[in-house]
């Protein structure tokens, strides 16, 4: 079993703002409404950076920001677990669109932006952190995959760590073929011991019973169409405030259950 | 940290398939770089190229996942009975607690690539036969591994530009001392295609002839490809002397720019610091490093700041580059690979293509094979982003 605690949790997706917001949607104190996911500018960045991001990073640091300031911890001093089941749908397409052409004539900054860790590394850019950051990529498994490594490193290392899930979607023509519909992301700052902030205690294990659902459709849909959106379930019981056992979707027959034990 | 053994590994590049090769070509110095004549690229560069990759077939049960990524995968599972060895220890351990661990850059995206010249002209769809997820998506590779080894542990691609199949090694190497996992395929895999060929040429990055370096005209890299494994496990009470154990694992970030090394080598340095501080080693206890090396003016000289700064001038220091060309995602992998064949046969190969070293870079750089024994190895990986990663490789005895 692999134990942390949760001392800030960031969200952003479609018609939810912050994790304020989605933990009164999650715990049932106002209905769900849908809209689409408002990316704020990163303004963390130098300007010059700033204009050089797409949808994916500004989803990113938009959420590991709230994470971070929520659990009052200075982001320089947290280890980082980015995990995205895709990247930055919109400058692929560009890149792909770009080589198709008999010029192929590829645009440096698109190119530098294309790796998977971009938005780790404007993270990085952005706070000063200096620590080690992965970034992972287990298709629709991707949050439980960043869940498992962000767990061991906090188990195995003993530091204090931001794991980052998220998704954007990709245009046309791929969107066809991987139809994901809008951004959402999420964030936990872990820590190996409580402190003041500390929100809840989670404990880790692998699994294969059935995963838990979302009983609003609209919020279900939501779950299954954004792969980051999987951890829905998980923040909805930590958004209850109730000691439980949530079970997260992970890869084929395998599961991820999470117990939460609230800080009160 | 608590060692792990590399029970069995092997690397296909453009310098040989399976271990065997690539040792005679390292003893040999010979470099796998040629003019670039790949699909339809027109570069004006040098690429290492693994041959008979397009003839290379994957099982019928998983012909989703045919691209040239996966067969480059397949390829290299076929050498030095690595595949067979997997097989074997999936019978003896859990297939549950068999973890899939494995680093790439690009995937299959060649397949995309190629899809997008094959339109519909009137709707712009992409062909029907072009998969998604098993070619394109960068776990495609991790999960055609674990489909065609029939292993169910937790299985995920490390991503990290072109540290991402060191870091591997890390993300195992804490499943494995957390208990999740008895064992773990680790390794890189990347295969060439236009948006590394063509973008490392809109950022100058890649030189028109084989690279070179440290060499004081070195003018950019060379892109290879590569696919290397490893099969890790916790050691068991009785190791041969020859035996192979992973030693150290240091990860840092740069936080200074995406697609330029901290110009003194502070990432760099704080990541071979952690790497040694994870081993309980000095500096002193390495006997040869294989740098990242890649031949471009700025890496280099970084590299060799943070290394002359951990190291001193004088531990014996060369990129595999020269021959193997930069394998990117797989590079990590390929040279935790030629590490162990050097601490295996008591040899440091000699770097290749570099004439004159330039004057500026500290670092011990050889460029000549040196053959007597080598204890420690100490092999560093830097990507895009300002990710760093350093390991740290032994011989039992």
């Amino acid at each position: 079993m692999l134990s942390a605690y949760v001392g800030g949790i960031g969200v952003l997706g479609p018609g939810l703002a912050n994790w304020q917001e989605t933990a009164t949607v999650l715990s049932g104190g106002v209905v769900y409404s849908p809209a689409r996911t408002l990316l704020p500018t990163p303004t963390l960045l130098p300007p010059a950076e700033r204009r050089r991001t797409g949808r994916v990073v500004k989803l990113a640091l938009a959420v590991a920001l709230e994470a971070s300031s929520r659990a009052n911890v200075n982001p320089a001093q947290l280890a980082s677990v980015f995990s995205s089941s895709g990247g930055d749908g919109h400058n692929c397409h560009e890149l792909c669109q770009a080589l198709a052409l008999d010029a192929r004539e590829v645009s440096p900054t698109r190119f530098s932006n294309s790796v998977h860790n971009a938005p780790a590394g404007y993270w990085s850019i952005a706070t000063g952190a200096k620590l080690e950051s992965n970034v992972l990529c287990a298709f629709d498994a991707s949050f439980c995959a960043g869940l498992l490594e962000a767990m061991t490193q906090v188990a195995v290392d003993g530091g204090s760590l931001l794991l980052v899930a998220y998704d954007t979607e990709y245009p046309e023509p791929i969107h066809s073929k991987r139809p994901i519909p809008d951004a959402f992301g999420a964030a936990l700052v872990l820590t190996p011991q409580r402190n003041p902030e500390s929100v809840a205690r989670i404990d880790v294990t692998l699994d294969h019973e059935p995963a838990d659902t979302m009983s609003n459709p609209v919020l279900e849909s939501l779950r299954l169409s954004i792969p980051a959106a999987r951890c829905l379930p998980l923040l909805r019981q930590l958004a209850r405030r109730e000691a439980g056992r949530t079970v997260l979707e992970y890869l084929d027959v395998s599961r991820v259950a999470v117990n939460v034990e609230p800080c009160v | 940290m608590r060692p792990l053994l590399l029970e069995s590994f092997t690397a296909t590049s453009c310098i040989g398939l399976g271990i065997a090769q690539t040792f005679e070509s390292l003893l040999a110095q010979r470099s796998g770089l040629k003019n670039c004549k790949f699909e339809t690229v027109d570069i004006d560069t040098y690429i290492g190229e693994v041959p008979g990759v397009d003839s290379v077939r994957v099982p019928e049960e998983l012909s989703q996942f045919d691209c040239r990524n996966n067969r480059l995968a397949e390829l290299a599972l076929k050498q030095d009975g690595f595949l067979e060895t997997v097989q074997r220890a999936a019978s003896r351990w859990d297939r549950k607690r068999i973890g899939v661990f494995i680093g790439t850059s690009t995937a299959g995206i060649l397949q995309t690539e190629l899809a997008y010249r094959e339109r519909d002209l009137i709707t712009g769809a992409l062909p029907a036969s072009f998969e998604y997820s098993a070619t394109h998506n960068s776990f495609s590779v991790a999960d055609y591994l674990r489909q065609r080894l029939h292993l169910e542990g937790p299985a995920v691609v490390v991503s990290c530009a072109c540290a991402s199949s060191a870091k591997v090694f890390g993300s195992a190497r804490r499943m494995i001392e957390a208990g999740l996992i008895d064992a773990a395929l680790v390794g890189g895999v990347d295969s060439l295609c236009l948006t590394t060929l063509y973008g490392f040429h809109s950022l100058q990055l890649s030189s028109p002839a084989p690279c070179r370096p440290f060499d004081v005209a070195r003018d950019g890299i060379s892109i290879g490809e590569a696919a290397a494994f490893a099969l890790l496990e916790r050691p068991s009470e009785q190791l041969d002397s020859d035996d192979i154990l992973l030693l150290g694992v240091g990860e840092s970030s740069d936080a200074y720019h995406m697609s330029a090394p901290h110009p003194e080598g502070h990432g760099a340095r704080r990541a071979m610091q952690a790497a040694l501080r994870t081993a309980g080693l000095d500096p002193a206890a390495i006997d040869y490093i294989n740098l990242h090396g890649t031949g471009t003016p700025s890496n280099d000289r970084s590299e060799s700041h943070a290394v002359t700064s951990v190291f001193g001038p004088t531990t014996p220091s060369s990129s595999t580059k020269g021959a193997t060309g930069h394998t990117l995602g797989a590079a990590g992998a390929l040279e935790a690979v030629i590490s162990a064949i050097a601490l295996r046969n008591g040899f440091m190969p000699g770097g290749v293509h570099t004439t004159q070293i330039d004057p500026t870079l500290t670092t011990y750089y050889i460029r000549e094979n040196r053959y007597s024994s080598v204890s420690h190895v100490l092999s560093n990986s830097f990507g895009f982003g300002g990710t760093n990663c350093s390991l740290i490789f032994g011989r039992a005895g």
